[in-house]
This record gives structure tokens, C-alpha cells and sequence, in this order.
């Protein structure tokens, strides 16, 4: 047990970050109703695997993966460049999905007048239910003016039986 | 903010140092750490920074939005492009050893054009993401 | 030259639409750019036709992206098995151009046309790079372009809900993206390679330990939020329904196929079908949720009013059938999978068209709203009814080959539950395409509705549509082609794997 918080607890520090990180950031993107929030915190869980790849490219006492000349470069540790070359690009990705997230959430503010996703819910599904109604009214219409329509009722009978078989 | 006298000083002071020294991590990218993401960005910045102290139309007369969706559109030519002339060289796509004589310097090369590409670009996009954002208006009514 | 010129083609593919695209943004023209997407795709059409026959005669294609040895540069692989989904995705795309220009004008401002192409375009670029790619970071890569493509195509759907449904998809797919890095990192993490093939050979030394157990099942969860695997399916009805209706058709057809295809090449090449499916219970839960969404989404389908609608939810069982193919772990399923994954693709690309041209001339896609459309756009409505009846699965079209591949495979292991639910989802199929054709048919036309909708959609949307409503019967009546393809590919892949 004092080995856990001598050695375990300090040498992976990086990796205890990434996964707190990693779980405030998507306890973020689950939990909160405002979508600038959501976005903050898919930001916040992609951030915690951008540590992840740097942490796992990390030699102590390493240098930055710079070539030197002369005696100094012979000796020299470098870290590993390539989790940083690929987290370059992870970076890129995470900055473009922030940039059209932002967008969209703009364009749904300019559509709906509000960024909480349960305002823009209840609008679509009093949206919805509007047009559900008319839809009901529409079908019910419709198999009233037609003459024979067993085509119909069947349908709806076999809603309730197919499951059952 | 045009009236702040000290930021708009401050601004043209420190404008032309931000886009030289993009230029410089963008063309020294491939001796130190840099290159066209990095050179993009820095470059970017600047711009967003006259933007933010002169204005937004201030910014759009110096570099309009037309010009930035021609410029992106560019630097993704420059990039593939490259890769096309080492296919037509005989190469593979971005094979860069058969751009010049020896293979050293067609890397060399390569990575210049390439990240020079990379980073018109970045930059274009950047700060057309700036202008779009900067742009719109505060609309509270609702229209779809 | 032209021998140096062929070589190039596994890059070529994908190179093609990411440099059309800016072609297309400097273009801006909305005829322009349609002109340059048609080429474009044709093209690119044209090159996977060649690189498939190659594939057939010759086997696997290697090309070394930069003239980089694989395993230390990125290596494009070709195979029997990616060359089949390199084939429907560019096929896809080819057919799609043709019918896209007269629905994208109806739904989209002449300004933004453009905008709309050149995402296609790298959404397209993405795509094939997911499916020639041999290196696990850059699928990550394509990935993530071809999803950000589709996020902003879906938020340029018509209407106002389109925006929340590209939202959800984009928080949806940026977790499963982002997971799908987690588990590719761990895996670098054990290995200190990226390259599948290289990922290989050196996993099993360590299949072990907790990290590679975790890489897995991180990989596993990444793509099944990305192929839309029940129960985390919830982006996919409203992202189909509020999409342009060429984009749906297309992202449709193309889009949760290639996530799978992304799953089956993690499972099979990288890790090993004896690993995930034997040391660890992956096919049990693949097993259970498949027939989950088969049943739960076919019965959700029933009940929805809006075509575009119930065709997603559709999309959800039949994703089901896909993963119960390949979660039976033999070579019969596997091959049964991709069967499905190409068959589906058409079957469900048809009948997004379909409902498009309807839509083109409702300008809705609610079913009340398309009654008796059967007379008053009949070519339209017979490709539906033969595209619902591929669905369903009845013989002599497409759907039936998939259906009976699966079912062969699902018995000889002996999984005659699953086997069971798989037709129960056939019987619901019948209802809810039944539903749509009852309308279609058997209801009269709104008296104000039919004066100024009267008339077909236009030639082009018919032709793409009734193309791939052709190539469905055409696999239906002569499916060997179909079946000895995906057999040698299933073939390669358990083999490949064990």
C-alpha cells in the first residue's frame, strides 16, 4: 500500500491527470444541458488523450526532439517526436470540431433563441407534436374517405400481433 | 475600441514583428520547431488582432473574405499538388526525393513548398473563421 | 509511364476528391461545381474498378505513402475485402452525382451549392481513406475528415431541427472519434508501431495485459458510435431525416458501412478474431446487441409518420444484421456481413432517392403527405416498391441474397434464436415498407396537394435511382460475382487473422 502512494501515485502523475480529465470532461459533455458547455467539455476529454499521447512519448531527462550537432548530440536522449507529431493532428481535428460545433451552436441561437438543449427540445417536439397531430388527423381523415379500406386496418392489427410471434 | 490610443499603438507596434515572425517560423520550420501549422496560425493572429482594435470591416478591407476562400482553396493546391509533381516525377504521392538532383535537397524542398501550403491555408482559415464568428450579428428573432 | 501511372491508383483514390475540392471552392459556380464533382467521382469510380480487378487477379496492393517503407511511413493496403467497400463507396458516389444536382437545387441557395459539393468531396476523400488506409492513426484521420464533412452537410438540411441533429451527431461522433484515439494510443503504447499490419504481429506478445484489453474495447465502442451499433444509435434517425436528401442518401449508403468495415479490420487484422471473439466475450455482446437493434429498431420504424424517418430506423436493424454476420467469428458470416454492408448499401441508397424525388416534387416526406403519389409519379413509386421489396428481402432482389447468406451462416452455428429474430425483423420490414406503399398506392391523392405536384421528378434523379434499383435485381438474379467476391474476401481476413 505505501508502495501505491510512493511510487504508483507519483511515477504514473500524467496518467491520473489524463483519466481525471478524461472524466470531467465527459461527465461535462453528459451532464450539462448548454451546448457551449458540451462543447467545453469534449474539449476538456479530448485534451486528457492529447496528454495521454504526450505522456507516453516522455523519456525522463529527455530533450526536445531536435537533432543536435557536435558532442552534445551524441549523447543525447530525445523524446519520442512521433506521439507529438500525431497529436499535432489530433490538435487540428479537435480545433476544427470546436470551430463547426461553435458555428452550429450559433446558427441554432439565430434559429431558436436559446442554447440550452432542453429550450431547443421542447420547441422541436412542440414542433413535432403539432405536426404529429395533424399527420393523426390527416391519417384518420384519409382512411374515413376511402371506401375500402382494409389495407389500413390491417396494417394496424398486425402493429400488436408480430411482436408476440 | 478605436478610441483606446494605447492599444491602437500597441497594435501597430507589435503587428508587423507578429507577421515577420511568422514568416520566420514558417520558412525555418525544417531546421527548428515550426512550420506551416504553427507560421499559420501565428500569421492568423495578427490579423485577428487588427481586427479586434480597428474593427472587423477594418480587417475585411485589408484582406476581404473572397480573397481568403481563394487563398485556402490554394494553399490545399500547393500541397496536393506538390504530391502530384512527385508522382509525375516518378516518384510516390509526396515522395519528395525526386524533386531535385539528390534526395536531401527534395526533401528539402518538398517540406518547403508543402508547409508553405499548409500554412496559407491555416492562416486563410483561421481568419475566416474570425470573420465568420466576428460577423454575425446579435440576432434575437428567430429565423430559419 | 501508364504502368507508373496505375501504381498510383490506391492514392490517386483518394487524393482525386481532396483536390477537386478546392477546384470546386475556387469554381463557385454552382454548375461548375456539380461539373467537377460529376468528373471527379467518376474518375474516381473508375480507378477502384481498376483497382478491384487488380485485386482479383493479381491479390493485395501495398503502396507506401512518401516512398516510406511501411512500418515506419503510412501504408495504403489493398485487399480483397476493402476492395469490395472501396467499390461501393465510390460507386455510391458516382450514382450520387448524377442525382444530386436537381435535388441539392431544391433544397439548397444557389450560393451555397458549392459549399455543399465540396463537402461531399471530402467527405468522399475521407471515406475511401478510411477503407485503403493500413495505418491505424490515419484511419483515425479520415475518419474525423469525412465525419466533420458530414456534421456540416446535416446542418444544411432545410429545416431549423437539422441544426440540433448535426449537434448531437457531432458531440455523438466526436466521443466515439476521440475513443477510437484512446484505444489506437494504448495500442501504440504496447506496440510502438501504428501500422495494422505491423499492430499484427506484435499484439499477441502482449494480448495479456489490462492496456490491450482496454485498446479493444475502446476501438470497439469508438466505431460503434460512429456505425451507429445499437444502443448507441441515437444520432442517426434525426441525422438521416433532417439531411438533404441527396446527402442522406449518400452518408446512408456509405457512412456507418465504412465504420464497420473499420470495426471488422480491427477485430480481424489487428487483433485476431481468436483474441476479441475467444480470450475475450466481444462476439457474445456484438451477438446480443445486434439482435436488440434488429427487433427494437424495426419495431420503432413501424411507428414513425415521415419516410426519411423509418428509413433510418431501418438502417438501424439492418446494421444489426451486418454485426450479427461478423460477430459469428466463421468465414460464412464474415462473407454474409460484407454481403450485407454492399447490399445494403444499395438497397438503402435506392430507397433514400426514391424518397428524395418525392420529395423533390412534395417538398415533404411525410407519409400522409405522399399518398397516392403511385399514380401521379409511378416510375418514382415502382422503384420504391422494388427497393422496399430488396429490404424485405423477398427473392430475386438483393436484399434476398444478404438475408439468405446470413441466415446459412447463423445456422451452421447453430444460433437458431438469432436465426429466429432475424426473420421476425423481416416480417416487421414487410410492415413498415408495407406502410409506405399502402400510402403510395392504395390512398387517394390530396385534391389540392395533386394540382400543382402533378408530374415525375426530374430524368437525372430517375436514372440514378432506377441504376441502383437495377444493380439490386441484377445481384438478386445473378449473385456468384457478388458471393465468390466477398467469399474470397472473408476468406482472406479469418485467414489473415488466426
Amino acid at each position: 500500500m505505501t508502495a501505491f502512494f510512493t511510487e504508483t501515485v507519483p511515477g504514473l502523475f500524467n496518467y491520473w491527470v489524463v483519466i481525471a480529465l478524461m472524466m470531467i470532461g465527459f461527465y461535462t459533455v453528459i451532464a450539462h444541458d448548454n451546448l457551449v458547455k458540451k462543447l467545453i467539455g469534449l474539449n476538456v476529454f479530448q485534451t486528457s488523450v492529447f496528454i495521454l499521447y504526450i505522456s507516453m512519448g516522455t523519456i525522463r531527462g529527455a530533450t526536445a526532439p531536435i537533432l543536435m550537432d557536435g558532442p552534445a548530440g551524441d549523447h543525447a536522449v530525445y523524446a519520442h517526436p512521433l506521439p507529438q507529431v500525431l497529436i499535432l493532428t489530433a490538435i487540428v481535428v479537435g480545433v476544427s470540431t470546436t470551430a463547426l460545433g461553435l458555428a452550429l451552436i450559433v446558427r441554432i441561437h439565430e434559429a431558436y433563441g436559446s442554447i440550452e438543449e432542453d429550450d431547443v427540445l421542447a420547441a422541436d417536439f412542440a414542433t413535432q407534436d403539432a405536426e404529429q397531430a395533424e399527420e393523426d388527423e390527416r391519417s384518420r381523415a384519409a382512411k374515413a374517405a376511402e371506401p375500402h379500406a382494409p389495407s389500413g386496418g390491417d396494417d394496424g392489427a398486425e402493429h400488436e400481433d408480430d411482436p408476440r410471434r | 475600441m478605436r478610441e483606446h490610443t494605447v492599444l491602437r499603438v500597441v497594435a501597430q507596434l507589435i503587428i508587423p514583428p507578429i507577421l515577420i515572425f511568422a514568416l520566420y517560423v514558417q520558412f525555418h520550420g525544417d531546421y527548428s520547431p515550426g512550420g506551416g501549422f504553427q507560421a499559420g496560425v501565428i500569421g492568423a493572429s495578427a490579423i485577428i488582432l487588427y481586427g479586434l482594435i480597428f474593427g472587423v470591416e477594418a480587417a475585411r478591407r485589408a484582406i476581404p473574405p473572397t480573397a481568403l476562400r481563394i487563398t485556402a482553396s490554394l494553399g490545399v493546391l500547393i500541397y496536393g499538388g506538390t504530391g502530384v509533381a512527385t508522382m509525375l516525377a516518378g516518384g510516390n504521392f509526396l515522395d519528395y526525393d525526386v524533386l531535385a538532383h539528390d534526395p536531401i535537397h527534395g526533401q528539402h524542398y518538398g517540406l518547403l513548398i508543402v508547409e508553405f501550403g499548409v500554412g496559407v491555408t491555416v492562416a486563410s482559415i483561421m481568419i475566416a473563421i474570425f470573420y465568420v464568428f466576428a460577423g454575425r450579428g446579435r440576432v434575437e428573432d428567430r429565423d430559419t | 509511364m501508364i504502368a507508373h501511372f496505375v501504381s498510383q491508383f490506391p492514392i490517386l483514390v483518394v487524393v482525386v476528391p481532396l483536390l477537386t475540392m478546392p477546384l470546386v471552392v475556387l469554381a463557385h459556380r454552382a454548375f461548375a461545381a456539380w461539373a467537377l464533382y460529376l468528373a471527379c467521382t467518376w474518375a474516381v469510380f473508375a480507378m477502384a474498378c481498376a483497382l478491384f480487378a487488380r485485386v482479383a487477379t493479381h491479390g493485395p496492393i501495398d503502396y507506401a505513402v512518401g516512398g516510406w517503407a511501411p512500418p515506419f511511413g503510412i501504408e495504403l493496403v489493398i485487399d480483397s475485402f476493402n476492395a469490395v467497400v472501396l467499390l461501393l463507396v465510390a460507386g455510391m458516389a458516382a450514382i450520387n452525382s448524377i442525382y444530386a444536382r436537381a435535388s441539392l437545387a431544391r433544397e439548397i441557395e444557389p450560393e451555397r451549392l458549392y459549399l455543399v459539393y465540396a463537402l461531399m468531396l471530402a467527405c468522399l476523400a475521407g471515406l475511401i481513406g478510411i477503407t485503403v488506409t493500413g495505418d491505424a492513426f490515419n484511419l483515425f484521420v479520415f475518419l474525423e475528415i469525412s465525419s466533420l464533412s458530414s456534421y456540416a452537410l446535416i446542418a444544411m438540411g432545410p429545416k431549423r431541427r437539422a441544426l440540433l441533429s448535426s449537434f448531437q451527431y457531432l458531440i455523438m461522433g466526436t466521443v466515439g472519434g476521440t475513443f477510437l484515439l484512446i484505444g489506437v494510443g494504448l495500442a501504440y503504447m504496447m506496440t510502438g508501431t501504428l501500422n495494422m499490419a505491423d499492430l499484427a504481429t506484435r499484439l499477441p506478445a502482449v494480448f495479456d495485459t489490462r492496456t490491450c484489453q482496454a485498446a479493444l474495447a475502446f476501438i470497439v465502442v469508438g466505431l460503434s458510435l460512429k456505425a451507429a451499433l445499437f444502443p448507441a444509435h441515437i444520432w442517426l434517425p434525426n441525422a438521416y431525416t433532417y439531411a438533404p436528401s441527396s446527402v442522406t442518401a449518400f452518408i446512408a449508403a456509405t457512412s456507418t458501412k465504412v465504420a464497420v468495415y473499420a470495426l471488422i479490420r480491427f477485430v480481424f487484422t489487428v487483433f485476431g478474431a481468436s483474441y476479441a471473439f475467444e480470450q475475450l466475450p466481444l462476439n457474445q455482446v456484438l451477438l446480443g446487441l445486434s439482435a436488440i437493434a434488429m427487433i427494437a429498431a424495426s419495431l420503432a420504424a413501424i411507428f414513425q409518420t415521415d419516410v426519411k424517418r423509418l428509413l433510418a430506423w431501418s438502417s438501424v436493424a439492418q446494421m444489426g444484421y451486418i454485426v450479427t454476420g461478423f460477430a459469428l467469428a466463421s468465414t460464412a458470416g464474415l462473407s454474409a456481413s460484407l454481403v450485407h454492408i454492399v447490399n445494403h448499401g444499395l438497397i438503402k441508397g435506392a430507397l433514400f432517392m426514391a424518397v428524395g424525388a418525392m420529395a423533390w416534387r412534395t417538398r415533404t416526406t411525410s407519409i400522409n403527405d405522399l399518398a397516392g403519389l403511385g399514380r401521379t409519379m409511378p416510375f418514382t413509386s415502382a422503384a420504391f416498391v422494388v427497393g422496399g421489396l430488396s429490404l424485405i428481402g423477398v427473392p430475386a432482389t438483393a436484399g434476398f441474397i444478404s438475408k439468405w447468406a446470413l441466415l446459412s451462416a447463423i445456422l451452421a452455428a447453430g444460433h437458431y434464436l438469432i436465426a429466429a429474430l432475424v426473420l421476425i425483423a423481416s416480417l416487421l420490414a414487410v410492415i413498415y415498407v408495407g406502410k409506405v406503399v399502402e400510402a403510395l398506392y392504395f390512398r387517394p391523392r390530396d385534391a389540392e396537394a395533386s394540382n400543382h405536384d402533378a408530374g415525375e421528378a426530374p430524368l437525372a434523379m430517375q436514372i440514378a435511382t432506377w441504376a441502383l434499383i437495377a444493380l439490386n435485381v441484377a445481384i438478386g438474379l445473378h449473385a456468384s460475382p457478388e458471393l465468390t467476391a466477398t467469399g474470397r474476401a472473408a476468406h482472406a481476413l479469418i485467414g489473415g487473422g488466426a
